[in-house]
């Protein structure tokens, strides 16, 4: 390899390692920089992003740092040190947070011993970017903008929102939290159950967003599901003692498990039971596995599992079946029973009607599926008329599926349910 | 930093005529309860809107209609300004302001001149 060659093979490895470290490191470094500047977001962003720029030049000459992260966090807090000089605008702000960045003395930071004030700073930030004083769209937006490495534009892509809209949310949101004064804090403790799940709620929402594929960018939907899974992850460590942030985590990891087994190759969706069990992720399996069945282990006495535990059970019944028919659908079943006591609702009583149709046969759980029908919660859910036609198709009454399966294509979200749906209609017509 | 909170009643409907007088015991409790927490600045309720008249001025002249400004069916029907660095405080004072279980409670931050 000739010299240059070989210089802009280094620069581009060095390019690829900014990257990463951007990925894993900034939700970390800005973080930190928000407290440092006494919650001010755009003046760390802007921070954290002047000390990758800072990177992108000086790495490629002086080499790639033995910590990336902290030399990112030192870099960014010299920088808003820089700027706050210049700007020399609000003098009085200007004492406190100099007086505060003197006495946190940047070594706190660059040692490793400070682990535990780093993890604050992310604790704090995620219950900020999740308080509910802000719009649920804004909550997801700033929570994957700030904590997880991703960039505005493809948060927009997996939203399928034009950037600007998203640019906005963001700006709206940052604003909000100026201007209401919403704190940059972990919720004091009586606050804490309502709004980690609160928090816990955002990163199933951007889980889901990536998984159920209403359509779009297939690539950053994945993209979507793994910062989820990462930022849960997160959560675990940083609030070791919160029970449904483990479940949560083993909830995403089980389904995640099965993220390349549920399309098939021209995109269609395979169905839970054609999926071809070789291709779950085992890896997911286990760690998913593992986590229910320490929860479970540690689940107080007397006390009911949470909707996140018991939907992770539910997932975990299914991951432990070798084939179809071998899924215990009478537990799968009892599990959806305790969840509708749990937590209540039209979404939950559909899926414990078709466990209940498994376990006991279809028309055990269309009984279940036409009382739904008749409270009309779920009439504008393609899932319900989906599973109240294929209960009907299984019991031969063709002319009450066909027209289920109308609806349900009426209501279809994208490409590969509609072409699903248009099979199935066309079986249940051609057998009549 | 203070906040006001806005308190928005549903209307008595017109057949209603006067209305007994409403059970001020949860809101004398409210009140003190916002002053043990030393966040309590001031509050008031007030009259019904067809007691109000609204005016606006356009091309200098003066325009005075009887009624609030838009119809709804929630009405501003009183407020409270507290003063706290908690926001989540702001908020749990709106929570637990009687005006909450029937109306809406909006918690406006107010702008420092």
């Amino acid at each position: 390899m000739t010299g240059p060659e070989a210089a802009a093979k280094s620069a581009d490895a060095v390019r690829a390692r900014v990257e990463r470290t951007f990925r894993d490191e900034s939700g970390r470094a800005l973080a930190t920089l928000i407290r440092l500047l006494g919650g001010d977001f755009d003046a760390a962003e802007e921070a954290v992003a002047d000390a990758f720029v800072a990177a992108l030049e000086t790495w490629p000459r002086d080499g790639i740092p033995a910590n990336p992260g902290a030399w990112i966090t030192t870099t960014a807090r010299n920088r808003a040190l820089d700027r706050l000089r210049r700007a020399r605008r609000h003098a009085e702000k200007l004492v406190e947070i100099e007086r505060g960045l003197a006495a946190d003395e940047m070594e706190s930071i660059v040692r490793l011993g400070s682990e535990s004030r780093l993890a604050d700073d992310r604790l704090r930030l995620i219950f900020t970017c999740c308080h509910p004083a802000l719009a649920l769209d804004a909550r997801v937006a700033l929570t994957l903008r700030t904590l997880g490495g991703l960039t505005t534009p493809e948060i927009a892509r997996a939203f399928l929102v034009p950037e600007a809209t998203l640019a906005q949310r963001i700006v709206r949101a940052k604003k909000k939290i100026r201007d209401a004064g919403i704190p940059y804090r972990v919720p004091p403790d009586e606050l804490l159950p309502e709004r980690l799940d609160g928090v816990l709620a955002v990163l199933y929402l951007v889980f889901n967003e990536g998984y159920s594929a209403t359509s779009g960018d297939a690539l950053v939907r994945r993209e979507l599901c793994a910062e989820a899974i990462r930022l849960t992850r997160l959560l675990v460590v940083l609030m070791p003692d919160a029970a449904e942030a483990h479940a949560l985590l083993a909830l995403l990891l089980l389904q995640d498990s099965r993220r390349d087994a549920r399309t098939g190759p021209g995109g269609g969706i395979v169905l839970l039971e054609d999926q071809d069990r070789a291709r779950w992720d085992a890896a997911e399996i286990a760690e998913g596995l593992a986590l229910v069945e320490a929860a479970f282990r540690e689940l107080p006495t007397g006390s009911l599992p949470g909707p996140y535990l018991l939907q992770a059970a539910i997932a975990a019944c299914h991951a432990r079946s070798a084939s179809p028919a071998a899924t215990p659908w009478g537990e799968i079943a009892a599990l959806y029973g305790i969840l509708e006591a749990v937590a209540p609702g039209p979404v939950v009583q559909l899926n414990r009607a078709v466990a209940v149709a498994m376990a006991e046969g279809p028309a055990a759980g269309l009984v279940l599926v036409e009382a739904l029908n008749a409270e009309g919660a779920l009439t504008d859910y393609r899932h319900f008329h989906a599973t109240r036609a294929d209960l009907l198709r299984r019991l031969g009454r063709r002319p009450a599926a066909a027209a289920a399966y109308e609806r349900a294509l009426s209501l279809a979200a994208n490409e590969a349910e509609r072409a699903f749906l248009v099979r199935r209609l066309a079986e249940v017509r051609a057998a009549g | 930093m203070q906040y006001m909170l806005l308190i928005y009643m549903p209307e008595p409907a017109p057949g209603d005529g006067e209305l007994a007088m409403p059970d001020m015991a949860p809101w004398f409790a409210y009140t003190d309860w916002l002053r043990e927490k030393g966040i309590y600045k001031a509050g008031d309720p007030l009259a019904p809107s067809s007691a109000t008249t609204t005016i606006r001025v356009r091309d200098g002249q003066r325009l005075t209609t009887d009624g609030p400004f838009a119809e709804t069916k929630e009405v501003l029907g009183g407020y409270y300004v507290i003063e706290t660095d908690d926001f989540d405080l702001a908020l749990e004072a709106a929570a637990r302001c009687p005006g909450a279980l029937d109306g809406s409670m909006e918690v406006r931050p107010i702008v420092e001149m």
